[in-house]
């Protein structure tokens, strides 16, 4: 299970990118194989707004469907609709192909109150 | 499809009754009617007309008569075997409470005769929304609701009512993470946003965190108990109160009232609004999706809410008042499910009140022996005193690469129901077991013994495990492909 060191972490499992003011969110390594066979995706549309801690979408798997949480605040500005007919993207590339939306951020303080990658290994040692 | 479609007796495959009988073959002859046929397209818009299909099946009576049979002897059942489904109360359903729900004063009673024809009707239901509210302490109840999920959004209708009634509806409901999943689509429904709040490490809310989410937007706390790790919510009294000082109110999902018949009442913890599942509790069939029935019980400040008409008792005369201005009002057609009452009424006098709180107390010991006796084998969580049900983990068998699905496949081959798996979603990997105070001693250990002996199979032979079934119907069934994919309906 990998946890790539260039990514940022929440404790709900999902990873950010970030690109100038543009963060890139997916779900991590751990979280895929927890979830198991993703069937279905629901994510925002573009030009949405979402705000940390909310709900922005649902992955559904075989065993259960989860909400995911916004790690960040921002505008939506890209969805991945690839993932809506092939949502095995998601277990297959977790950290590339299977990234969900784009987010232009709104207060890149916000990122300071996000996990490493070191720390989210811990974490999930600590928490899994 | 030749293997498939193999009609002898020893085949355990049965394909779908499309791909039975043969062209022109029909089962009855019916007389000629007299009126001349018109053909359907000179009548409907063409795009009202279906073509794909290429026809209805063309079989035989005793052909018809067989494929549902063999459907029905593939079934697995609670009449079949041990069905510990955890949250789902598998129990068995005296069948007593069939033979009397088929007299015909009530299987023949129709929603549109006058009042006073079914006056034997009336007091049954009148019977059972009192032995109901004596159970929960919940005086007023309403039997309308046809299912579970169905009283819940009645519930939270009627805490809304009571809100808006009080000047401000409010906008959120508290749900903690033990909750039945119906849990928050009942209240998202009604128009509430769900704050979830996490459950403790003993796997049960505390005050303190109730407190420090609860504020005047808070229209209830719904949570069900014992909730859904099986554990009661013993600061259940202290809880209601932090969210009664603000306003709040407490729905308590009575899907687990099995564990607390004649021992505890939820009236008597501060509850204010609570929904009992008569298919579970109350020995009423679960099969083909019902018909269910979800009644709600609810506090005298609560009762002007109920959904109308309620019955009331004049002298020894039973009628309906729909004269109700605050009610939500109908939602069910006529009166809920009559005939699921019947039974459910037919439990509990048969029961009476000194086997009700038997039955509770049997379902406790039945789930803490089950715990005791598999806890050295599987990971258990929350390694405290349960309730009706317990929850165990994969965690001890995922160093052999086997998870809690492949433990489910297994019980099968063992002739066992699977439990309910990866639910509660607090616990990873989860094994919920609710054997139910119906199940002897004797099943409950051929059920261990088949755990015990999956455990041992996981570490020294993995392989028994992540190929099974071998003895079902059908091998491991491509659940990912189905969900991915699905075919809703039979295409030739």
């Amino acid at each position: 299970m990998g946890f790539p060191v260039e990514l940022k972490y929440t404790s709900e499992h999902e990873w950010i990118r970030i690109e100038g003011d543009i963060a890139y969110i997916g779900v991590t390594d751990y979280a895929q194989e927890a979830l198991g066979d993703v069937v279905f995706l629901e994510i925002p549309e573009v030009g949405s707004e979402i705000e940390k801690g909310e709900t922005f979408g649902v992955v559904e798997s075989v065993k259960a469907v989860s909400d995911l949480y916004a790690p960040l605040s921002g505008e939506v500005t890209k969805a991945n609709e690839v993932l809506v007919d092939t949502p095995e993207l998601i277990n297959e590339h977790p950290y590339d192909d299977g990234w969900m939306i784009a987010i232009k951020m709104s207060d890149t303080e916000e990122l300071k109150e996000l996990m490493n990658a070191d720390d989210y290994e811990t974490y999930i040692e600590e928490n899994g | 499809m030749a293997e498939n479609n193999d009609p002898s007796i020893l085949s355990i495959t049965e394909p779908t009754i499309f791909e039975r009988g043969s062209k022109g073959r029909d089962g009855v002859a019916l007389p000629s009617t007299g009126i001349e046929q018109v053909d359907v397209n000179t009548l409907l818009p063409v795009d009202m007309i279906r073509d794909e299909i290429d026809g209805l099946p063309e079989v035989s009576e005793v052909e018809t008569v067989r494929h549902y049979t063999r459907l029905s002897q593939l079934n697995y059942g609670v009449d079949n075997g041990f069905y510990p489904l955890g949250s789902c109360t598998m129990k068995y359903n005296p069948k007593v409470n069939e033979d009397v729900a088929r007299y015909p004063g009530f299987s023949g009673a129709h929603p549109y005769q006058p009042v006073e024809s079914v006056q034997g009707n009336l007091s049954l239901m009148y019977e059972l929304e009192s032995l109901l509210g004596e159970i929960t302490a919940l005086p007023h109840v309403t039997l309308q609701p046809a299912a579970g999920a169905h009283g819940e959004m009645v519930g939270m209708m009627m805490i809304r009512a009571y809100h808006e009634d009080h000047g401000n509806p409010r906008t959120k409901v508290l749900i903690p993470d033990t909750a039945h999943g119906t849990n928050p689509a009942s209240s998202a429904l009604c128009g509430y946003k769900v704050v979830p709040i996490a459950s403790n490490d003993k796997g049960i809310l505390d005050a303190a965190e109730v407190e420090r989410v609860m504020d005047e937007e808070v229209a209830a706390l719904m949570l069900t108990n014992p909730n859904t790790l099986g554990l009661f919510e013993e600061n259940i009294l202290e809880i209601a109160k932090v969210v009664h000082d603000k306003g709040g109110l407490i729905y308590c999902d009575g899907a687990n009232m099995n564990a607390l018949m004649g021992i505890a009442k939820p009236g008597d913890m501060g509850v204010d609004v609570l929904h009992l599942n008569l298919h579970k509790t109350f020995s009423t069939p679960h099969g083909g999706g019902g018909p269910g029935a979800g009644p709600v019980c609810v506090t005298e400040t609560l009762a002007p809410y109920l959904p109308a008409p309620v019955i009331v008792k004049s002298g020894d005369k039973y009628s309906f008042n729909d004269d109700r201005p605050k009610s939500i009002g109908r939602v069910k057609a006529f009166y809920g499910n009559f005939g699921i009452l019947v039974r459910a009424y037919a439990y509990i006098r048969t029961m009476s009140a000194e086997g009700l709180k038997r039955v509770s107390e049997t379902a406790l010991i039945n789930a803490n022996y089950i715990k005791e006796r598999l806890k050295e084998y599987y990971d258990l969580p929350y390694d405290l005193p349960c309730m009706h049900e317990c929850v165990f983990s994969d965690k001890k068998l995922t160093p052999y690469g086997i998870k809690t699905l492949d433990v489910a496949k297994r019980l099968i081959d063992y002739g066992f129901h699977p439990p309910t798996i990866y639910f509660p979603l607090v616990v990873n990997g989860a094994i919920m077991i609710e054997p139910t105070e119906t199940e002897s001693r004797q099943t409950i250990d051929w059920f261990c013994d088949a755990m015990i002996n999956i455990a041992k199979e996981a570490e020294r032979e993995p392989e028994l495990l992540k190929e099974a079934p071998t003895k079902a119907a059908c091998r491991r069934l491509d659940e990912v492909k189905a969900a991915r994919e699905p075919k809703l309906r039979w295409q030739p």
